[in-house]
């Protein structure tokens, strides 16, 4: 049981608006994932699919080769945080922070109390407090703390860290890669903060108008995207055949962005017809596979 | 402390070989686990992983099952070997051209290596216990 999640032809339609289309994904168990995409690019649908909080308008999820939707023990084994708690806050305003700890150790069957309470102590958490009175970074925190201390086999956390200040998202980053090395599982995390957090992430998932842009082990894409500024006849000559995310011109010089592997010889060639060549910050590089124009499937795993 | 132009487990791979070639992790020495090198750098245990795997396949370190990884007793000497044969070209090379691109003649890029292996600087005592 390594709990690797396939994503099927996955569609999730809302009226006209296609949130997920025709998707097809497998995130191997074990690892963690990073679910990339811009607003309104069908992750939280598609996470919502996966957690089966939402049925598929067609396609299917499967954890393990079994289905998630309707499918009680495998949903028991999946544990779904969204932004900032939304789910905890709807559900029990009213109740205490640790109301939802003992409800939580009630319905998750890894559930660890001892570590809900170090989280708590990291958080600086009151357990006494009402949650709906919580501020916005401490309703993320308390989901954060449900959904790792949940120790499901399947941990999907939505834009989690919402609120959150630098010092708690990265106490955040620090107990997860902690625990997980010492209880392994498969994460799932979306995110914005894509410099800040992509570090933490074994594969890396892009996605844009509810279709693959790319998938790929994550530290291998810090190395796929170069710039290239120079003579801009020279530029162009260089890049010409390449997969070319953005050209700039300023009078003679041109500076282009390029996609995928640069070998040594590239690299020399590029130095020999008076070329720089500059990394791409994973950020960028984003930003470049997420704009209109390029819309290409693209398999970014290890060659 | 990692940058953005190369993958992270090649920087982690060149760190280790940079601190064994100057003797900061000496021979049967035992370095971080991947665990720990993970949550200290913040980083995947698979990217850390990855680094050691590859400083394993070279040779620079070897596992003791159970245990850990430690640096090969010949890790540093093999690590100088490799430099030594690449120096020419990635160092010598590069400053040639660099030479020439701004107008200095060869002559005068010889002649300032001679002052100096005539008037040796502290920092070449390496030279002297090979």
């Amino acid at each position: 049981m390594t709990h690797t999640i396939e994503v099927r032809d996955l569609t999730v339609r809302y009226g006209d608006t296609v949130a997920v289309d025709g998707l097809d994904l497998r995130l191997a168990g074990g690892k963690i994932h990073g679910l990339l995409g811009r607003n309104g690019s069908g992750k939280t649908s598609l996470l919502s699919a996966i957690a089966a909080f939402r049925r598929a308008t067609s396609g299917e999820v499967l954890i393990d080769g079994r289905p998630v939707f309707e499918t009680p023990d495998v949903v028991a084994d999946i544990c779904f945080i969204r932004g900032a708690g939304d789910t905890v806050v709807n559900d029990w305003p009213d109740d205490k922070v640790k109301h939802a700890l003992s409800f939580a150790a009630t319905v998750r069957p890894h559930w660890d109390g001892a570590l809900a309470d170090e989280l708590l102590e990291r958080f600086e958490l009151p357990r006494a407090t009402r949650i709906g009175e919580l501020s916005r970074g401490q309703r993320s925190a308390l989901g954060i703390t449900l959904g790792l201390a949940s120790r499901a086999p399947v941990t999907v956390f939505d834009e989690s860290y919402l609120g959150m200040d630098a010092p708690s998202r990265y106490a955040f980053y620090d107990l997860l890669l902690a625990d997980v090395a010492e209880h392994p599982r498969t994460i799932v995390i979306s995110t914005h903060h894509i410099e800040e957090v992509a570090r933490i992430f074994e594969e890396v998932v892009i996605i844009d108008h509810g279709r693959l842009v790319l998938q790929g082990d994550a530290d291998e894409l810090r190395g796929k995207g170069a710039t290239v500024t120079g003579e801009a006849g020279a530029v162009e000559a260089f890049v010409t055949g390449r997969d070319v995310l953005e050209t700039r011109r300023l009078g003679p010089t041109g500076a282009a962005t390029v996609f995928g592997d640069l070998s040594e010889q590239d690299r020399r060639q590029a130095k020999q017809a008076g070329l720089e060549i500059g990394p791409v910050p994973l950020q960028d590089l984003f930003v470049h596979l997420t704009e209109s124009t390029h819309r290409v499937v693209r398999n970014g795993s290890p060659s | 402390m990692f940058d953005d132009g190369s993958p992270i487990y090649r920087q982690i791979a060149d760190r280790i070989r940079a601190d064994v070639i100057s003797g900061t992790l000496a021979g049967d020495e035992q370095v971080m686990s991947t665990t720990q090198y993970a949550t200290h750098f913040r980083i995947n245990p698979a990217t850390a992983a990855k680094a050691f795997q590859q400083l394993v396949d070279e040779g620079v370190l070897y596992k003791r099952r159970g245990i850990g990884m430690f640096v090969a007793p010949d890790a540093r000497d093999r690590l100088r070997e490799q430099h030594r044969s690449r120096f020419f070209e990635d160092v010598v090379d590069p400053m040639v051209a660099q030479a020439a691109a701004v107008g200095i003649p060869l002559a005068d890029v010889v002649e300032h290596l001679q002052q100096r292996t005539e008037t040796p600087d502290p920092g070449a005592t390496e030279q002297a216990e090979r």
